[in-house]
């Protein structure tokens, strides 16, 4: 039989497909947050949308944790107007790369790495990601580099902060949905 | 529910954190003072200015004119079309290496010096 109009397509959301929205929406308000926290470089950001990736990943895997980074980079884009511009591809290099961040720190026994180990791996990725793209694509001179430091320090901060964060979130006895 | 506290890789994962911050800060910021300014436009050099020769520039892009100040050995944009104004912002640059850029506009300021310690960097 073929389909025709009248035919209704009916697509279930099950719980997982919940559990990916409720995430990417709770990520989405952090990076709405963080982008509205003044800063004195662009780059220099808390990355709170990173807590939520890092209890996605722990919870409920690996690909939840990719479907809520993107949706939450996609989500971001379009409420802050940035879509497609340079600052979206900026965040989208250095989101891919803490994700593949994120999957070699996953391969690590979890008896000696905790969530701060894949924060602050993360992060690190995030600005390397970031300044490859800027470095190679957007600004070609070694100029970017004397940022560098500034990225790293904030990085180190940032991804001990959210790690720390994360890990307190996920200890609590009734965290898990 | 998960185990609580730091485990011990994580503390190896924060020490490794702090020396490669400390290494990327000595290595990229071990610089000599500046002396001229590329001003690039486009992604192409436009001209190269000695510090030490106070002036005004204005540099065309396609939003329109990026004016740099160049006074007392510095350097910095003036004015400029772009609508965050990000390079505005920067206000004086000192350092060699240092650099001011207006993506907008395609426009921008590097601070060099004759005695850079190297040219490149990959990693």
């Amino acid at each position: 039989m073929t389909a025709s109009a009248s035919d209704r397509l009916v697509l279930a959301a099950d719980a997982s497909d919940h559990r990916v929205a409720r995430l990417a929406a709770l990520a989405i308000v952090l990076a709405l947050v963080d982008a509205g926290i003044p800063s004195p470089l662009p780059g220099v950001k808390p990355g709170l949308a990173n807590i939520v990736t890092l209890i996605a990943l722990s919870w409920y895997g690996w690909r939840v944790a990719l479907a809520v980074s993107l949706l939450r980079i996609f989500g971001a884009g379009l409420l802050l107007g940035s879509l497609f511009t340079p600052g979206f591809f900026l965040s989208l290099a250095g989101g891919l790369a803490s994700l593949a961040g994120l999957a070699l720190v996953s391969t690590w026994p979890q008896r000696w790495f905790g969530p701060v180990s894949a924060s602050l791996v993360a992060a690190f990725c995030h600005i390397a990601g970031q300044l490859a793209l800027a470095r190679w694509l957007l600004i070609p001179s070694n100029g970017i580099l004397y940022f560098v430091p500034i990225f790293a320090l904030t990085a180190l901060v940032s991804g001990l902060a959210n790690g720390l964060i994360a890990q307190k979130l996920m200890e609590a006895p009734d965290a898990s949905d | 529910m998960i185990r609580p506290g730091l485990r011990p890789g994580d503390w190896l994962v924060l020490a490794a954190g702090i020396l490669l911050t400390a290494w990327l800060t000595l290595t990229l910021w071990q610089r000599g003072a500046a002396r001229d300014v590329v001003i690039r436009a486009g992604g192409q050099p436009y001209r190269t200015v000695s510090l030490r020769h106070d002036q005004l520039i204005a540099v065309p892009g396609p939003l329109g004119i990026t004016e740099i100040e160049i006074a007392h050995g510095r350097a910095r944009i003036r004015r400029d079309p772009s609508p965050r104004q990000y390079c505005v912002k920067q206000g004086w640059l000192e350092h060699a290496g240092q650099i001011a850029i207006c993506l907008p506009n395609a426009t921008s300021i590097e601070l060099t010096a004759p005695d850079a310690p190297y040219d490149s960097l990959s990693f």
